[in-house]
């Protein structure tokens, strides 16, 4: 009896050593299922002087991140590990990371707000190699001189179209030039529905994995118009002078849809995306970063789409282009060491002048050493070579017909509460249960308000 | 074997209690420091005083979202634990297949929080659309009822094995006593099962009261506190005040928050713990 106890007891404490030791190594299996490059080099990271930790905002792309980095420790002895942050939880990773004796080199931060958080991590690239490497100086993100971020990837956004459809519908992508002639085709689609067999736009779910199309894209056409007519670039305090376009494209979106606008607080982004992918609908609001998911085996062909500019009835539309920007901006932490701080620009040198890292992050298909496909990235960087993807030639082509691209300036929205606020606004109006006023006082009141509180 | 104990207990006790402090302890008086200052990361604070305390008082949010959890634990501890006993009494009886139920009634607590509020948020939508009611994230009223549902889902099977234990642990010739005596069964039920079963009570509201200030998982996927925050715990409130701002003094508001949270908790469970022990009886 005694004997059994104590063989009990001791089981107890094996367990209780085991179980501790088995989160510990669970962890590092984490890090290191992502990282095999450290994993390699480990022993003689120190003897080359330094290494690289990125913290990855992009999910889509964390194979080529992986493939690249290692290519790069094969290359050049360095150890770079990559670790990608689930869709989300970017900002709650990077926070807890940064906390650690190991904390990333190299992270990223969406723009003007976000680097108010992150600005005394970030070291100042101004003199950087890789900054020199920037085609304008407006892809970099500054605090007075010093320049803290540069923006990697270049993306636009507009209305996607399913030319196909549209065609059998009677209309041609020329045929809308404007927000009327926008409005007149969807309002023509909607009334032959039944004849036709689809509607006009895809549902504009307000889920939280869809809401961002147009609690943060849509929402930056009636900014921008406003920045443009005062010649600013970021404000305080928004007037809402464009509400009332904002409001005749919401209309416009979700009584010419897939689905009643009071089931739109449900649908999620990849309903929208099965509705278009299906042929239920012929626009699409969303970005260059959705080609790869519309077009391919078994999807749709190049010949078969195209994207046309957000109209919303403001400025001056025949020379209104896509929405074109970035909120991607890397940054390098100053609280790293000397050697790591090197080993990180070498990095990223090398990652938008050399050949494997220039066709990694701009190639299409095959692009990537191992035949993988590349990230289809539209780079402002000089040696970029010319994207496969067919909104982003689009939006090259609108550049040189000389239409105005529209700017993201959702970068200065002041907060994610805001965004928050008039995405219940505008799902409470979809819904009926709240009215436009709702979202007019979640604009611009909450603009001051959440303004006054994210600066206070 | 008293003896060995009292020379070995370091052995067994220590690397617990290591881990207790590495893991709960310390991390827990940084809290408490860091809820002081304004931080990004927790290797440099700066300290803000009282500042973070004053906010935490006077933001509305935090107390609409006081009021939604306390409701929301009170409608939720009652349901569950009725619901749980209730189940339990009918599954120590012999009947047939007590032991498939028991295991169908325990597989929802199987699953993970984040999960079942994506499961339910499609099965409850479905039906308010087919209703054509306003889905869950625009009316609070169906979020709160909702959150109930799913609570109840998941966690009635798991008080009901409690239950189970605590209702076969009755001698079986306290009953058999009240049975000759001529008790009728509410009053068995009331004056015997009931009583004995008090140890389970204790546990089970501690466990009901608890998760229910602590729901974070199956609030955030159900509802993500739509509309307009109206369908928000104490738990999210926080993470919302976090993450949906930028700038360090954020950070400090929700640490703030969190560390009266957490003594809010604590008295909550001592309260209740000291309440119904009263109620225990020696068997």
């Amino acid at each position: 009896m005694k004997k059994m106890l104590a063989l009990l007891l001791a089981l107890t404490m094996a367990f209780a050593l085991v179980a501790c030791g088995g989160n510990n190594s669970s962890n590092t299996g984490n890090n290191s299922g992502n990282n095999t490059a450290n994993d390699q080099t480990g022993d003689d990271s120190t003897a080359a002087g330094g290494e690289v930790y990125y913290l990855n905002f992009k999910p889509e792309q964390d194979a080529q991140w992986q493939e690249l980095a290692q290519l790069y420790t094969e290359e050049t002895g360095v150890p770079v590990t990559v670790v990608t942050a689930a869709s989300g939880e970017y900002e709650t990773n990077l926070m807890s990371e940064m906390g650690k004796s190991n904390p990333p080199t190299l992270f990223q931060v969406n723009g003007p707000v976000g680097l108010a958080n992150w600005k005394d991590y970030c070291y100042d690239l101004s003199d950087s190699a890789v900054y020199g490497e920037l085609t304008s100086d407006e892809y970099a993100l500054k605090d007075g001189d010093a320049v803290l971020g540069i923006a990697y990837v270049i993306e636009s956004y507009g209305i996607i179209v399913n030319k196909t459809l549209l065609a059998e519908a009677g209309y041609g992508v020329e045929d809308i030039q404007s927000f009327e002639d926008l409005k007149k085709v969807a309002e023509d689609i909607t009334a032959r529905k039944d004849e036709l067999g689809f509607a006009a736009f895809t549902s504009a779910g307000m889920d939280g994995s869809s809401d961002w199309r147009f609690k943060t894209h849509l929402a930056n056409l009636p900014i921008y118009f406003e920045y443009q007519d005062k010649g600013i670039s970021s404000t305080d305090a928004i007037e809402g002078t464009y509400l009332d376009n904002y409001k005749a494209i919401w209309d416009l979106y979700i009584n010419n849809s897939t689905c009643s606008p009071t089931e739109l607080a449900g649908k999620t982004g990849d309903d929208s995306k099965n509705e278009f992918l299906n042929g239920e609908a012929v626009f699409f609001q969303n970005g260059s970063w959705e080609y790869a998911n519309l077009v391919g085996e078994g999807k749709y062909t190049d010949e078969d789409l195209a994207m046309i500019p957000i109209y919303i009835g403001a400025g001056d539309e025949a020379n209104q282009g896509l929405c074109t920007g970035t909120e991607n901006y890397w940054c390098v932490n100053n609280s790293a060491s000397e050697e790591n701080i090197q080993a990180t620009l070498d990095f990223l040198y090398w990652c938008v002048t050399s050949e494997t890292g220039t066709q990694a992050m701009g190639g299409g298909e095959g692009a990537m050493p191992s035949g993988e496909p590349g990230m289809s990235f539209v780079i402002p960087f000089k040696g970029a070579i010319e994207s496969p993807n067919l909104f982003v030639k689009q939006d090259a082509e609108m550049l040189a017909a000389g239409k105005t691209p529209v700017s993201w300036n959702f970068t200065t929205m002041p907060s994610e509460e805001w965004k928050n606020g008039v995405g219940s606004a505008l799902t409470a109006y979809a819904a009926g249960t709240g009215d436009w006023d709702g979202v007019v006082t979640a604009f611009v009141d909450g603009w001051a308000s959440e303004y006054a509180l994210a600066n206070g | 074997m008293q003896r060995s104990l009292k020379r070995w207990w370091p052995v067994f006790l220590l690397p617990t209690f290591a881990a207790f402090c590495v893991g709960f302890i310390y991390p827990f008086i940084q809290g408490l420091y860091l809820s002081f200052c304004k931080f990004i990361t927790i290797d440099n604070p700066t300290w803000n005083g009282l500042a973070n305390y004053i906010y935490a008082f006077t933001d509305a949010s935090f107390r609409q979202s006081f009021l939604f959890s306390a409701a929301f634990t009170i409608v939720s501890t009652l349901a569950i634990n009725v619901a749980a006993f209730a189940i339990a009494l009918a599954l120590t009886r012999a009947i047939k297949g007590t032991n498939l139920f028991r295991t169908v009634f325990f597989m929802p607590n199987l699953i993970g929080g984040i999960v079942l509020g994506y499961i339910w948020q499609i099965l409850l939508n479905c039906v308010l659309s087919l209703l054509e009611k306003p889905l869950l994230s625009l009316d609070a009223t169906y979020g709160f009822w909702g959150l109930i549902i799913l609570m109840c889902w998941q966690q009635i099977g798991y008080m009901m094995i409690i239950y189970i234990a605590g209702l076969q642990s009755i001698p079986s010739d306290y009953l058999e006593a009240a049975k000759i005596d001529g008790a009728t069964s509410w009053q068995t039920l009331w004056r015997i099962k009931i009583p004995n079963v008090m140890p389970s009570i204790t546990i089970c509201t501690f466990l009901t009261l608890t998760n229910g200030f602590k729901l974070f998982d199956q609030n955030l996927a159900l509802t993500a506190g739509e509309p307009a925050h109206a369908s928000e715990g104490l738990a999210l409130n926080i993470y919302y005040t976090f993450y949906a701002r930028s700038g360090p003094q954020w950070k400090g508001y929700g640490q703030a928050k969190a560390v009266l949270f957490c003594l809010l908790v604590i008295a909550i469970s001592l309260i209740q713990l000291r309440a119904t022990r009263s109620k225990e009886v020696q068997q």
